[in-house]
């Protein structure tokens, strides 16, 4: 028997889907062919999938090699029946022969015994011996049966062998594939402009990496095989069915456009009903998000009840949609296995007769129902196939999107290389906007002499990251021209000019591992005691001793285990060990108590000696010491000068210094 | 796996239909092969046209019965998995609602989220395809066993051997890939991990040049998981041929031991074709039952994950008798409250006694750790004391019910939360029948009016979740603004001034000031200028209270309070 037999309707739905890992094969209840297309559908169909063959290239000669295994594997499998059925008749010939011995003397040829027969008007039983091969009085020829039996194992074997080494390469195939697929993405991140993480949500572009590929992964390694198989056993199998009885094979034939539309008519259907329960899972899943993390508000302003209502009805909807979709797709398998059931009579019946008649024999006929057993599995595989790929397709093409995403200028081929910093940064006539339609700097120009510190001053949100965005390049600018000791950025490697800076944020980012490992992320290759040291000098050492596993602690994911201040030290600390002529940071101390925020505020006072400094300025007596004070609004810069200069012209600053600091001054004293 | 079943329980009659229908459903898939022995035998072989197809049309009622009882037992079985769904989720979700802080602290709420959907969702998949293959499979395999005696017993003898291999073959390939499936789960978790972090601190990378490093370590996750995947796909490259050779293998010595019964005439051959289909129908079943002990373990964790909230019963409810307070004025008393988590050896805070009154502002602040926003987190119950009590109206808050102690206070987090909707449907939060102009009152309290107004759809504009559509300061202002629509007897901000600037949170302050003239406000903040003119500020430090008084009498009495001025504002500018 095949691999795809399907005798009871025990096997689910799912194996359809493919056992395919982690997938968990066997959950996919639907089906995963049938829901995998209920997601995107792709715009360039045709344009993504020869895109996506053009990755199996290099592996081309595996692929023929995996190709050619399948023919010979199914083309034993599909084999397999007709031997059996050569057994079977071998058999039924002996059998009859021995009934035919207790009734007529030995030696009786086959042709006497049929006349006799018909004499005896027994013509039918006539007809059909007609068909066989029967030595009257001979039983059953064990040696020819054995025969057939070893010939059929060995098929059976060597089917076995070569579907496990078309398997085992076609595994390989798609793993060195895909972890191509994702290399190249990753590296192709590197490469693009912060303008594009800016502009696309984070969840999709880690969904275009992950999912999208996983997607491509399972359609090449499970889909891909299958499908090949699929065909060649139908093809294989009507060829059988032909050779044996091009009769009863055109009953079987119309079985096959019967079983696609079936297939199809549900698979549309359900398809929809799927779509329709994503879409409620999306809802439902949004509001149990929005509840959880909202909990306490949600209590204190007395909402449960509220809640709870909202939940049951989106939960309903969901049961709803669900037992639609699960419903739906479940009558696939019922109705093609109806159509089989069909088949099998008519195949039964009409073989019978004809083998009653003598025009064929008893093992073909059971080879016949084999084989039309064999038929329905390839055909939903087969049916499918427009999903699976279409699915592929589209995931291909988010990866693509993503692989073919403008990148940032290429640095420079000329670098001018800096052998020491000193920290002197000049605007000169910059222009920048993030689009076209909202000029944002025009034309601004000033000068932070080595040492100095710069204030960056304005109401929240007013445009610090912009300032951080062109200091780094992290955005290219549209005139005039950023320069670093006389040097132009532009002229430089971003990777030069990124080392000449340290930032430290208010939103601090550590990633999960340890303490050493965040720290050590300032220099590459730090010895352990310049990591103290760095951490002594930003009041954090202490802190880290008193953890259990001191320089050794996992942060989390989200660094929750240590307080926000304790991260803004650490970023501190991390600054101190890359040792930047040229600091960017952020004075905010939100959400930190009042000793920590002494603390780094020591710290970053200590950061800031003798470097080039450029302070989102939050604390009074930064900006009246600050030897220029930058006034930003609305994200560009409209004022700049020193205190006195600024207080005296009477502008945006004096208004909002007054508003906002002279009050909680007079306050305090 | 067997406590999340007792949510089957209200669906016993649906359960019982689908088991019928299942069981007819296996009679009828064993007699097709018995009819069709009976056309072999007593039509073909007797060469009886007629036998074969009064039989014939017997087999085409019984596959229309078969497809007819199918789609019921479908549709019945779908129907109760997906309310079994429902009803679990329901029962998780509403749990929660009823925790405190300290459960929902204790789980988490990105766990809770999973909970309530992914492993309901694992379950629910493991209830339906239960009810197919874990019912229909013994069905069959039974069945299967019991046609297949009765065509011939001696040669049923090969079922007892081939039953067992199987068994261990399927058992052994499935001991071998367990591991390797969790393995690369861990592994594909990490591929996100490393590539979230990456997306999450693109900047940081680039201002530290280290997208080299990141790449090695987006490598080493990358090859990782290739790999594992590889050695799955390799496993499953092994199994399906060896299970199917097995099926085949058993197949040819079926055939002949069935041969040598039917040479010495101890079987028909039209028994041989019947007895084939039920052995193939016997081992599918017995391969369908073993792969289902696959998927318990992972239904079965997803299992315990949620009865562990739905067991989990909230420390804090209401009381049997609760007290209605006589009067609504806003007075809280703190009266020697202690408070420390469970099996702390410190206690978080610890005699704190202090009276909050109506038309008074109180301040709270102190370092890290010092217990402020423990403090005020059991004003509205997110915890309980441990020690002492608090009281509001004059009534110990665990003798009110939940609902009444909540509709006195207004509640304004650290972190401002809005709700996906509008900006009206948030501002109503807390009172639903509030006017456009009250709404439009607490906006211009909350220095959100000049914002809110120049939004294209004004109060009508949208809310994304998490309000991310909005600056930080924005949502706080809103979450202000929330409070205020509410107008409840006591408010008590959480920090939540921090997100502003120094004009916006000067102007908001005294706006406030004027608006809750007659309502009870408590204050934490970090920022001193913030709370400096508060009637009274609690200093506390480790906590305990070490300070309480006005800031001029603070400068004077309390170092501590010194301290924390010193920190944030010149020398001078304090002198």
């Amino acid at each position: 028997m095949s691999e795809n037999t399907t005798t009871t309707s025990a096997v689910p739905a799912g194996r359809r889907g493919g056992h395919g890992p982690g997938r968990g094969g066997m959950m996919g209840g639907g089906g995963h062919g049938l829901m995998a297309g209920a997601g995107a559908k792709s715009k360039d169909f045709a344009g993504s999938l020869k895109r996506l063959a053009g990755y199996l290239k290099p592996e081309r000669v595996m692929i023929a090699v995996v190709i050619a295994l399948t023919v010979v594997s199914v083309g034993a499998n599909v084999a397999g029946p007709r031997i059996l059925g050569k057994a079977t008749n071998v058999l039924f010939e002996g059998v009859v022969g021995k009934m035919m011995g207790e009734q007529l003397p030995p030696g009786t040829t086959q042709a006497q015994a049929i006349q006799m027969l018909r004499a005896a008007g027994q013509s039918q039983i006539a007809d059909m011996l007609s068909g066989m091969t029967v030595t009257i009085g001979k039983g059953v020829d064990f040696d020819a049966i054995a025969r057939w039996l070893l010939i059929l194992a060995g098929v059976y074997v060597l089917s076995a062998l070569f579907s496990w080494a078309q398997a085992h390469l076609m595994a390989g195939v798609a793993q060195r594939i895909v972890y191509r697929l994702r290399k190249e993405v990753d590296e192709k991140l590197a490469r693009l402009p912060l303008k594009y993480f800016d502009e696309n949500p984070r969840g999709d572009t880690l969904s275009r990496v992950t999912n999208d590929i996983d997607n491509i992964a399972h359609t090449l390694q499970q889909s891909a095989s299958q499908i090949i198989t699929a065909l060649l056993t139908i093809v294989g199998v009507l060829g059988m069915m032909f050779w044996i009885s091009p009769l009863l094979a055109l009953i079987s034939l119309m079985v096959i456009p019967l079983s696609v539309v079936v297939t199809m008519f549900i698979a549309k259907r359900s398809q929809k009903q799927f779509a329709a329960q994503w879409e409620r899972t999306g809802t439902l899943n949004g509001h149990v998000e929005e509840m959880y993390t909202g909990h306490s508000i949600v209590k204190v302003f007395g909402h449960q009840a509220e809640a709870i209502e909202v939940f049951d009805k989106e939960n309903d909807g969901l049961y709803q949609a669900a037992f639609r979709a699960q419903f739906i797709s479940g009558t696939i398998q019922p109705s093609l296995q109806f159509l089989n059931n069909l088949n099998y009579v008519g195949v039964a019946v009409i073989g019978g007769l004809r083998v009653a008649s003598g025009r064929l024999t008893l093992g073909d006929v059971q080879a016949f129902i084999q084989y039309s057993r064999q038929f329905t599995q390839p055909i939903v595989q087969t049916a499918s196939i427009a999903n699976v790929l279409q699915s592929a397709a589209a995931s291909a093409e988010r990866v693509f999107e993503l692989l073919d995403a403008e990148e940032e200028v290429p640095d420079t081929a000329t670098p001018v290389h800096l052998a020491k910093v000193e920290g002197h940064v000049e605007f000169r006539d910059v222009v920048f906007s993030y689009t076209p339609e909202e000029p944002l700097i025009e034309g601004v120009s000033f000068e932070a002499q080595p040492g100095q510190t710069i204030a960056i001053v304005g109401p929240t949100g007013a445009g610090k990251t912009t300032l951080v965005n062109l200091l780094m390049r992290f955005y290219e600018i549209q005139g005039g021209a950023i320069l670093i000791d006389g040097v132009d950025t532009r002229d430089m490697t971003r990777d030069e000019l990124r080392r000449t800076f340290g930032m430290v944020l208010q939103d601090t980012w550590l990633f999960k591992g340890t303490i050493r490992e965040n720290l050590a992320y300032g220099r590459e290759g730090a010895s352990d005691e310049e990591i103290m040291a760095a951490a002594r000098a930003a009041h954090v050492d202490h802190f880290v001793r008193t953890l259990a596993d001191g320089y050794d602690t996992e942060l989390d994911d989200d660094s929750s285990n240590i307080s926000q201040g304790q991260r803004q030290l650490l970023t501190i600390a991390r600054a101190f060990l890359a040792d930047p002529p040229i600091l960017i940071l952020d004075e905010a101390t939100s959400s930190v108590d009042t000793r920590t925020e002494a603390l780094i505020q020591q710290a970053m006072a200590r950061l800031m000696k003798g470097r080039t400094s450029f302070v989102i300025a939050h604390r009074l007596s930064t900006i009246r010491d600050a030897d220029l004070i930058l006034v930003m609004n609305h994200g560009a810069i409209i004022e700049q000068g020193t205190h006195t200069q600024l207080m005296a012209a009477g502008g945006f600053y004096s208004d909002l210094y007054n508003s906002q600091f002279v009050e909680a001054y007079d306050e305090a004293v | 796996m067997t406590r999340i079943l007792r949510f089957l329980k209200p669906y016993r009659k649906q359960l019982a239909l689908v088991m019928l229908l299942l069981l007819v459903q296996a009679i009828s898939n064993l007699y097709l092969p018995d009819l069709n022995a009976d056309i072999i035998n007593n039509g073909v072989a007797k060469g009886d046209t007629n036998y074969i197809l009064q039989h014939g049309g017997i087999m085409l009622a019984v596959t229309l019965l078969l497809g007819i009882v199918s789609v019921i037992s479908v549709y019945w079985a779908s129907r109760t998995a997906m309310a079994f769904g429902r009803d679990i989720r329901h029962a998780v979700f509403s749990r929660v609602q009823s925790f405190s802080l300290a459960e929902l602290n204790h789980f988490g709420a990105p766990s809770l989220i999973t909970r309530t959907t992914n492993d309901v969702q694992q379950v629910q998949m493991a209830v339906v395809i239960g009810l197919n293959v874990m019912v229909l499979a013994p069905f069959m395999a039974i069945g299967g066993i019991i046609m297949a005696i009765r065509q011939d017993p001696p040669l049923s003898a090969i079922i007892a051997v081939v039953i067992p291999v199987l068994g261990i073959v399927v058992a052994l390939l499935m001991r071998k890939a367990l591991p390797l499936f969790r393995t690369m789960q861990k592994r594909v978790d990490r591929v996100n991990q490393v590539m979230r972090e990456k997306l999450a601190g693109i900047r940081v990378i680039r201002a530290f040049v280290r997208s080299e490093y990141e790449e090695r370590r987006f490598d080493v996750a990358n090859r990782e998981l290739s790999e594992t995947m590889l050695a799955v796909g390799r496993l499953f490259a092994i199994m399906m041929p060896t299970v199917m050779v097995f099926f085949n293998l058993t197949l040819v010595a079926t055939m002949w031991f069935g041969g040598l019964r039917i040479d010495s005439g101890a079987m028909p051959i039209g028994n041989l074709t019947a007895f084939l289909t039920y052995i193939m129908q016997i081992l599918i079943a017995v391969m369908m039952a073993t792969l289902m002990f696959v998927m318990i373990p992972r239904a079965s964790a997803s299992a315990d994950r949620i009865n562990e909230v739905i067991e989990t019963k909230p420390k804090i409810t209401d009381p049997a008798e609760p007290v209605v307070p006589l009067v609504r004025s806003g007075i809280v008393e703190f009266r020697d409250v202690e408070f420390r988590y469970p099996g702390a050896e410190e206690a978080v805070l610890c005699g704190i006694s202090f009276t909050a009154s109506p038309g008074q502002t109180t301040a709270i602040v102190g370092s890290t750790g010092s217990g402020k926003s423990t403090l005020i987190n059991l004003i509205p119950r997110f915890y309980d004391v441990t020690g002492g009590s608090l009281l509001i109206d004059g009534v110990d808050i665990r003798q009110m019910t939940q609902a009444e102690l909540w509709s006195r206070v207004g509640f304004i987090p650290q972190k401002a939360f809005l709700f996906s909707g509008t900006i009206a449907s948030n501002l109503r939060y807390g009172r639903e029948d509030a006017t456009d102009e009250e709404l439009w009152h607490a906006l211009e309290v909350a220095q959100a009016a000049s914002f809110v107004r120049a939004l294209p759809e004004g109060l009508e504009s949208p809310v994304t979740q998490g309000g991310t559509n909005l600056s930080g300061g924005q949502r706080q202002r809103l979450a202000i603004a929330r409070a205020l629509v509410k107008r409840p007897e006591v408010y008590v901000f959480d920090d939540s001034f921090s997100a502003l600037d120094f004009k916006t949170d000067a102007a908001l302050r005294s706006a406030l000031a004027r608006d809750t003239h007659d309502a009870t406000v408590i204050i934490v903040a970090q920022r001193v200028s913030t709370i400096m003119q508060a009637d009274r500020i609690i200093v506390l430090d480790e906590g305990r209270i070490v300070g309480s008084g006005s800031h001029e009498v603070l400068m004077d009495t309390c170092q501590t309070y010194r301290e924390i001025v010193r920190s944030q504002l010149t020398e001078e500018e304090v002198a």
